[in-house]
């Protein structure tokens, strides 16, 4: 009886009681929903394209950072002048280092597997996980780094709001990672929609054929497409690396984004955005006011056990396209 | 090999059908089995046998398990890691409850454990397949290995919060706990590995085994044969996690003493699946050549270039890991997507027709 209590009454009751701290779950679930976000956007750019399903975004996220991060730490070694010189000279490097992986895995992974079942090419984007793994930490040390959040004039602090009968504090840096990221959403779409290589883009992502009929390269579009992801994948790195810290050890929260896709759907870019909130929020809802019934680290299991949920009732997710491999 | 079947007739059925019809490959097998059975526990050399043969071993037991569903019946898995973690927290929990039930019936046991688990985790592959089948997998493993740390029962309250192997004995011979010997232990993972190879290499052969392989290769296609998909892909997932949970028992029954659940993580999983896809999906050799394969690189890492006199770091050898594993793994499914075990064929098929180039 106390069970069902702490389950079904006592939650609610809780959120009733204090709005403040269920304003503050809401936002925090938010900004870590936003985060999911953009790493299945990422995934969702490359799916759509290349009907490649890249395990390895959520590592690219994290290799992007320790890159960024790295190459600056390495320029105020060599006494380039620290702050935002160094700062900015190393995001370029970086940009540029993403635009060398995409035309690589483009040539050395992509290229030679065409055509092959996508199960492997699957399998393939787990090579290239470890690849960035320990590359990454070969070249930069595994040990944990800090984000350069100030010198690229990121804000810092917190905002204290009154409001709902109590103190609801929000991060700068939360609402600037929000702007960001919306700011990044509505250009790719533009991108997408306006561009002619974002044309040529979603006329792959419709039917290979059909556009390497009409003579655009596929090629190129891949290049374009892994290079549009690993940018996402610098955003979500930078916004990611500020709130914690540099390290492989995030690659576990990077995994969550799976869920994410399959709760919107593999081909949908709203999809992902709002299957990330969902995803977000629920789980940090769940962890709080349900979490110390079940011993706690719900978040853990929670996105994947709703995706199980969605996976026998809905495969296609919530806006993904019907067509899907079924049995 | 150098030699041919010219000679070797074949008179019955049955030895139409028999693992290794050839003379020269009996013989064989025969010498790899002295080999294993013999001439390395005679070396006594505790660094070959505890340190490189025993987990080698087990872990070729955990990739023949997911070579069974991701290989033979082509359902890709990543919750090997947390099948595992059920057999060997089932088999703890098993071996406190009834201490005097002989640890290798528990062992087989908590295969029975990890098979039911299995099949409840693998309940979704009824509707779907592919990376969404991965991803249900994947919940699998979170949950699980959440439970592990998460559900004080599972470890009996320990305060570390590991599964601490008690001591156990066969026949009057103590086989685990930090008493045991090595050798004990080696000649018992080895005994139930071999046993399990021969039991899984008929299985693959027979009408399972070729139902497994019709559902890999086109679903729809076997479903018009006759084969009735459901029960064929949950027992592909019970069989499967039945071999994961027995080398999960083992790994920490007579290798690592005490476990954690971080043991049994999503590494673990990517672990045992690069084994596969590199050694040969589809191929029980393959489980053996990729296990020894995958094992062995961090070892050969740290210890040769120290030999030719280049001092490595412990940390540059895992990243190089990394990089090595994931570079084979994209240099596998480019060249040869059947792995190490098709190479071994092709070569032996050259040496068969030589000096002939066919």
């Amino acid at each position: 009886m106390d069970l069902l209590y702490s389950i079904f009454i006592d939650p609610f009751v809780q959120m009733w009681q204090a709005p403040d701290l269920l304003v503050q779950t809401l936002w925090e679930g938010l900004v870590a929903g936003m985060l999911y976000s953009l790493i299945a956007l990422g995934f969702v750019l490359i799916f759509k394209a290349s009907g490649v399903f890249n395990f390895a975004q959520g590592i690219m996220v994290v290799f992007a950072a320790l890159t960024l991060v790295g190459l600056y730490d390495i320029l105020r070694h060599w006494g380039v002048r620290p702050g935002d010189l160094a700062a900015f000279l190393a995001l370029g490097i970086t940009i540029v280092v993403m635009l060398a992986l995409a035309w690589g895995v483009e040539r050395v992974v992509l290229r030679p597997l065409v055509n092959q079942p996508d199960i492997i090419l699957f399998m393939a984007t787990f090579g290239l996980t470890y690849i960035l793994i320990g590359g990454g930490q070969l070249v930069f040390g595994g040990d944990s780094k800090i984000m350069i959040a100030e010198d690229l004039y990121l804000p810092k602090g917190p905002i204290n709001i009154k409001a709902f009968g109590g103190l609801v504090t929000l991060q700068k840096l939360d609402i600037a990672a929000a702007i960001i990221a919306s700011v990044m959403v509505v250009g790719l779409s533009v991108f997408f929609s306006k561009t002619r290589i974002g044309r040529a883009l979603r006329a792959v992502a419709d039917s290979h054929e059909a556009a390497l009929s009409v003579g655009i390269s596929l090629e190129q579009i891949w290049v374009v497409v892994w290079f549009a992801s690993g940018l996402v994948a610098l955003v979500t790195g930078i916004m990611w690396g500020a709130r914690s810290e540099v390290s492989f050890a995030l690659d576990i929260i990077a995994l969550k984004a799976l869920p994410v896709l399959i709760l919107g759907g593999f081909t949908s870019v709203p999809g992902a955005i709002v299957g990330g909130l969902i995803i977000g929020i629920g789980e940090k809802m769940t962890e709080f006011y349900w979490g110390p019934v079940m011993g706690g680290g719900t978040d853990a299991w929670f996105a994947y056990v709703i995706a199980l949920v969605f996976l026998l009732f809905r495969p296609q997710g919530l806006f993904g396209e019907k067509i899907i491999e079924r049995v | 090999m150098l030699y041919r079947e010219a000679g070797q007739f074949k008179t019955s059925y049955q030895s139409d059908q028999a693992v290794f019809p050839l003379l020269q490959d009996r013989i064989g097998i025969g010498v790899i089995l002295l080999i294993a059975y013999v001439a390395i526990p005679l070396t006594r050399n505790d660094f070959l046998i505890n340190a490189m043969m025993t987990p080698f071993l087990i872990f070729t037991l955990a990739a023949i398990g997911l070579n069974i569903l991701v290989g033979y019946t082509g359902l890709l898995s990543l919750g090997t890691g947390a099948f595992m973690g059920v057999g060997a927290y089932a088999c703890y929990k098993l071996t406190t409850f009834f201490p005097g039930v002989n640890i290798l019936v528990w062992i087989i046991a908590s295969g029975f454990v990890s098979a039911a688990v299995g099949v409840v985790f693998g309940l979704p592959a009824v509707r779907i397949k592919g990376f969404y089948l991965a991803i249900a997998t994947l919940a699998a493993q979170f949950f699980l290995e959440w439970a592990f740390t998460h559900i004080p029962w599972l470890y009996n309250y320990n305060v570390s919060a590991a599964i601490e192997v008690p001591q156990r004995e066969l026949f009057g011979l103590i086989v685990t706990g930090p008493r045991a010997t090595e050798i004990t232990r080696y000649y018992i993972v080895l005994t139930i590995l071999v046993v399990m190879t021969w039991f899984a290499s008929n299985l693959v052969r027979g009408r399972i085994g070729r139902s497994w392989m019709a559902v890999r290769d086109m679903d729809i296609a076997a479903e018009l044969m006759g084969i009735r998909l459901l029960p064929t892909k949950l027992l592909a997932f019970a069989v499967s996690s039945f071999y994961c949970g027995v080398a999960g028992a083992m790994l920490v029954f007579f290798w690592y003493g005490s476990a954690e659940s971080t043991v049994f993580s999503i590494n673990q999983s990517f672990f045992v699946l690069f084994m596969i896809i590199i050694g040969g999906l589809g191929s029980l050799l393959g489980c053996y050549l990729g296990a020894a394969l995958i094992y062995m690189l961090p070892i050969a890492l740290k210890f040769v270039p120290g030999q030719l006199g280049l001092p490595i770091e412990p940390a540059t050898v895992e990243h190089l890991t990394f990089i090595i594993v994931g570079a084979l793994i994209v240099f596998f499914l480019v060249v040869e997507p059947a792995g190490l075990a098709r190479l071994w064929q092709i070569g032996k098929q050259k040496l068969r027709v030589w000096p002939f180039p066919y």
